[in-house]
């Protein structure tokens, strides 16, 4: 699977479900085998065709969650609850299933460790899945990298990837936590949502120049991104990939 | 190949009659999502202008106030997003790319909007002229948001919204289609919601 992302006509591929993995109440993890599956970099996504036996199709955008050299490609999906095609996913999808697939789609939002770091990442909820491709490939790629992620989540049991960061923060990675909405008894991190004095003492520095990769809801990334550049970090190095509950 | 059937996939279909007006590939939303690439941009109104550059006899430059001074006209049209959302009925004010064109004398073909924040979308010049495209300043009779472009965005609703392009500043005239900042990444050089040009190579 490992290889590099190939920028040509993007065909539709069958990808068969090979496991579903809970990660929080509201969210899984989607591992496929896509036989022909080009590669593709940290924070790029795949587009998603479902057939219904009618011939009625919808199609979604997901990001990727495995690292390149990951053995399968894998999507983490949040359950919306008005969404179309999430409660799918989420709920009735097993092992054994088929669905049609393309990508890897974007060009930008990308994190390769030839650009270097430090890197900054900020995640809002299930923003931290392209997020969490670009951390697995820094780990696999034993990129040096100075690397932070601040993971704004409602309470402990909505973090996803929980125990596979704990592991992160063990392997150099810096994991920081905020919880918005509720924290487990003698909690000490931060609970409030993610502002410029949290930016400010995390850093890096502006003048470190980080690499800046935001994602979450619209509302999340305008304040972290506009928080960024208020704190003198320049706008051309803060990447932005917004998503809402219309993405379900 | 024949579609591959997802087992208890059922989907929900537009029951309103509307389905025609929803390109292959997009459902509809209420919503009106947004999309940018980096932080959103802010810009003075006083030190705002909007310039059409490049190949033409001469520089068009308008302040915000010559600019509001122009006739604009109210639309109300269907947008559809790259990333599958579309959305129906959408009411915006701007004023009509061919005004702003008026008595330019050019050969150029081809159009790339530039933006604050280094945004930038190519367009062919039929595209954008005969009541096609704006520069908009208000939807839904307020003032644009910056999140959504304001002060001023490029409305091209026959095209993906990535070529509605955000916070604009003007048009470069080119003689040969120059990809622009999605373009350049994976996108479609054209883009028609209808024939499903989403990437390179559809």
């Amino acid at each position: 699977m490992a290889g590099t992302a190939v920028l040509g006509r993007l065909t539709w591929q069958v990808a068969e479900v090979v496991d579903v993995v809970t990660e929080t109440p509201r969210v899984k993890t989607i591992a496929l085998d896509v036989p022909d599956w080009p590669g593709h970099l940290p924070g790029q996504h795949v587009d998603i065709r479902l057939t219904a036996e009618d011939g009625y199709q919808a199609q979604r955008s997901y990001s990727i969650a495995s690292a390149p050299d990951s053995s399968a490609l894998e999507l983490t999906v949040e359950y919306i609850a008005d969404g179309e095609v999430s409660p799918y996913l989420t709920e009735e999808l097993r092992p054994g299933d088929r669905f049609e697939l393309r990508g890897p789609v974007g060009g930008y939002f990308v994190w390769e460790p030839s650009r270097g770091g430090p890197l900054l990442l900020v995640a809002g909820g299930s923003g931290v899945v392209p997020l969490m491709a670009m951390l697995r490939h820094r780990v696999s790629s034993r990129a040096e990298v100075p690397t932070t992620l601040l993971l704004s989540s409602r309470g402990w049991d909505d973090v996803i990837y929980r125990d596979e960061l704990e592991e992160l923060s063990m392997d150099g990675i810096r994991v920081v936590h905020t919880l918005t909405r509720s924290q487990p008894d003698g909690w000490t991190g931060y609970s409030r949502r993610v502002d410029g004095d949290m930016l400010r003492e995390l850093g890096p520095t502006p003048g470190e120049r980080p690499h800046a990769y935001v994602c979450g809801p619209t509302p999340f990334v305008e304040a972290v991104a506009t928080s960024l550049v208020e704190l003198g970090h320049e706008p051309v190095c803060i990447r932005t990939e917004r998503f809402g509950p219309t993405g379900g | 190949m024949s579609p591959i059937i997802s087992r208890g996939f059922r989907g929900r279909r537009r029951d309103d009659g509307q389905a025609d007006r929803v390109p292959p590939g997009q459902y509809t939303t209420d919503d009106f999502p947004v999309l940018s690439a980096g932080p959103t941009p802010h810009v003075a109104l006083d030190e705002w202008d909007f310039t059409i550059v490049g190949e033409v006899d001469e520089l068009r430059r308008w302040s915000w106030d010559e600019f509001r001074e122009l006739p604009s006209e109210e639309v109300t049209v269907d947008i559809h997003c790259v990333t599958k959302w579309s959305k129906l009925d959408t009411l915006w004010e701007g004023v009509p790319i061919e005004t702003l064109l008026e008595g330019v004398e050019t050969a150029a073909e081809y159009a790339v909007a530039f933006c604050d924040g280094g945004y930038t979308t190519n367009l062919p010049l039929a595209d954008i002229v005969d009541g096609k495209a704006w520069v908009a300043f208000a939807y839904d009779g307020e003032p644009l948001d910056p999140e959504h472009g304001g002060p001023a965005r490029l409305l091209v609703p026959h095209l993906y919204f990535w070529k509605s392009a955000k916070w604009v500043r003007g048009l470069q005239l080119t003689s040969t289609d120059e990809p622009g900042f999605w373009e350049s990444n994976g996108y479609h050089l054209y883009g028609d919601p209808w024939r499903e040009q989403r990437y390179w190579g559809d």
